[in-house]
């Protein structure tokens, strides 16, 4: 989709770590996002895909600074993100819309307060009336109806809801959004129909998403490419067609091939890898490369030093020692 | 005879704001040795089906009529003692979240122990062994030790591990699935439903499996019955369903669930919103949101229309198929075979 490839956002060595009490005065770190690189190009989408506790939504938020990064850089638009004022500026261009659209609205507010709320936040308006004209033309752009706009959320259906959510993120006309789980707690007709809303608006506005989803093929649909987590780290970032039918690390091949696929005959020739044991607890990480618990390759070497995120071809990047042997 | 049969069944809840009609004639019939997908989005009744064949409804709920037998016998107004001998020795469930339906406060060996306690002649020695046996099935590594834990102590997967283990401790001859994997994280998921899939084979036993994931259906089923608004629009083998689907409703979800093919295309989702079961339309319930809806829909529920050998499909869409290309004479409408 995106024809000229300037990166919008850098992000380079990003680490969040939580402090976690494990006992009387004594905390241990949380390795949440380990050092993570990656960049969005103006007017793509990018999935971030990967099993819950992976840090798919920690890097989300600690992109938009909702959470102080324990280290590491954000790079918007050519210009790092360091003081408060830059954060203030970038909040402006970038918002969020997030995974449950019951829990993300304030039951209290009406429907036009909720989308008005950016607004009056950055005091986006010179008249009351303006700012009602906005709302209205919100409203209208996410396919909800302008009488609804004195409601309140309990009224709607979750996709309605889901829609009131992008409206208020689309009320600073942002250039990026970071869409956390959109179109997960949503029946499978109702995700079609917020799955083509995001179509649409990246068209009309220009959009760059970050698109974080733990089903495969709803991000295989919407996304140019896809990044890979596991354990708080990178494990694979390529072009969406390509690390669907190549997948390099052998995380992304099990994971590529657990997806159930909804065809009986592909479904029962399909040769599954399916992976033993459960992913390591993100406070008891092991040592070396996060996934040489669970992976069929591992040697020792895996469990002693950590694979560096790699480029193996062109744009496309990979953390495993094993890379060329496996292949 | 079918192991299990469902006939014409109603179930009902009465809340303050009117009657739902949760399940509303909803029929069906499953072998020995087979694999029934219920598919369905939320509210659609695959649930309270599940839990009106079990007899677990809120109090609120009722079966109101209809007939569930069970090897030929009568379960409903069979009375709790009858249920009692049905429930987790001849029927089992696991359920969807699997921290939720599991006792915080007893270790998994106490738990596992009680449902062979209850059910087998079986002394506690021998119950604990069959725990223990039950646990290696499921792949849990260090059985005895993990005997004396709690569930906390378990990871979603393995928690879902051990309801299945309690479900097959007694070897019942039907275990109802009710979105057993939604909770599970992707290689999780093919975890388990490998694992379900083998002890099937291994067991002999019959699944119902309730799911609102239609790549777990074309995994895991040999038949299917996809429901919408409490009653089922559609049923047949899982491949008459996925290739040649012939109610709108089934042709709709088909199209709307991304695949690997849709990228860079438009999805087709189906229009509206799902129905209000406080006031459900005179004609075909998915008539408001189908877009082939003709005047008939809107008037008279289809019946069931057979289509191809067990396929059975309640669409207005299949007689007007029929009549276009001749199959089926115009004298009479509806109740006919298409074909």
């Amino acid at each position: 989709m995106s024809e000229s490839k300037t990166p919008l956002v850098e992000v380079r060595n990003l680490k969040q770590y939580f402090n976690i009490n494990t006992g009387f005065m004594r905390t241990r770190p949380l390795k949440a996002v380990d050092d993570v690189s990656f960049t969005i190009n103006r007017g793509e989408t990018l999935g971030l895909v990967g099993e819950s506790g992976c840090g798919k939504t920690t890097v989300g938020r600690t992109l938009l600074h909702l959470y102080k990064p324990t280290a590491g850089e954000v790079i918007y638009n050519g210009k790092p993100i360091k003081t408060k004022s830059d954060i203030l500026d970038f909040r402006k261009k970038s918002t969020m819309v997030f995974q449950d659209p019951y829990s993300s609205l304030n039951p209290r507010m009406t429907v036009s307060d909720i989308i008005g709320e950016p607004l009056d936040i950055h005091k986006m308006y010179k008249s009351r009336e303006e700012r009602m004209e906005r709302i209205l033309s919100l409203m209208e752009r996410v396919g909800l109806n302008s009488e609804h706009a004195a409601r309140y959320a309990h009224e709607f259906s979750g996709g309605q809801r889901q829609r009131i959510g992008i409206a208020r993120a689309l009320a600073l006309d942002p250039e990026f959004i970071v869409c956390d789980e959109p179109v997960s707690a949503l029946d499978v007709s109702i995700q079609a129909q917020v799955i083509n809303m995001f179509d649409e608006l990246q068209q009309q506005m220009g959009l760059t998403y970050l698109f974080i989803a733990h089903d495969i093929l709803v991000v295989r649909h919407i996304s140019d490419r896809i990044a890979v987590m596991y354990l708080g780290k990178m494990a694979e970032i390529a072009d969406a067609a390509e690390i669907y039918d190549h997948p390099l690390h052998p995380y992304t091949k099990s994971l590529m091939s657990a997806v159930p696929q909804p065809d009986p005959k592909i479904a029962r020739s399909n040769k599954r890898i399916v992976l033993s044991g459960d992913i390591p607890s993100p406070l008891n990480a092991p040592p070396g490369c996060p996934f040489h618990t669970r992976c069929p390759y591992a040697d020792e070497s895996c469990s002693q030093s950590t694979p560096a995120f790699r480029e193996v071809s062109a744009g496309h990047f990979v953390a495993c020692h094993k890379v060329d042997r496996i292949n | 005879m079918p192991l299990l049969e469902v006939k014409d069944l109603h179930t009902s809840f009465f809340t303050p704001a009117g009657e739902v009609k949760a399940v509303n004639g909803l029929s069906f019939t499953l072998d020995h040795r087979k694999v029934l997908g219920i598919v369905g989005e939320s509210g659609s009744g695959k649930s309270v089906t599940a839990y009106s064949i079990m007899q677990i409804l809120a109090s609120t709920g009722k079966i109101i009529s209809g007939s569930i037998k069970l090897d030929g016998q009568e379960l409903v107004n069979s009375g709790e003692k009858v249920m009692k001998t049905v429930r987790g020795n001849r029927i089992s469930i696991i359920f969807q979240d699997p921290m939720t339906s599991l006792n915080p406060t007893y270790t998994i060996g106490h738990q596992l122990m009680e449902a062979i306690l209850l059910h087998t002649d079986r002394n506690k020695q021998e119950a604990r062994d069959r725990a223990v046996e039950m646990l290696r099935l499921v792949n849990i590594n260090e059985p005895e030790k993990r005997m004396k834990q709690y569930p906390f102590e378990f990871s979603g997967g393995m928690r879902q591990r051990i309801m299945i283990a309690m479900a097959l401790a007694c070897e019942p001859d039907i275990l109802i699935a009710d979105e057993p994997t939604t909770a599970l994280d992707v290689t999780i998921q093919a975890q388990i439903l490998e694992l379900m899939k083998s002890l099937q084979e291994e067991l002999g036993m019959a699944i119902i499996m309730i799911t609102h994931d239609l790549g777990v259906v074309a995994q895991m089923c040999d038949e299917v019955i996809v429901m919408y608004a409490g009653s089922a629009c559609e049923q047949g083998t899982a491949d008459e369903i996925f290739y040649n689907p012939r109610h709108e409703y089934t042709k709709g979800l088909m199209r709307s669930i991304p695949t690997a093919t849709t990228a860079g295309t438009r999805l087709k989702p189906i229009t509206g919103t799902p129905i209000d079961l406080l006031n459900m339309p005179k004609g075909c319930p998915f008539a408001p949101r189908c877009d082939n809806a003709m005047k008939i829909c809107l008037k008279k529920r289809a019946e069931d229309m057979v289509v191809n050998g067990d396929h059975v499909a309640c669409c207005w869409m299949n007689v007007k198929r029929g009549l276009e290309d001749g199959s089926i004479s115009d004298s009479k409408e509806g109740g006919e075979s298409v074909e």
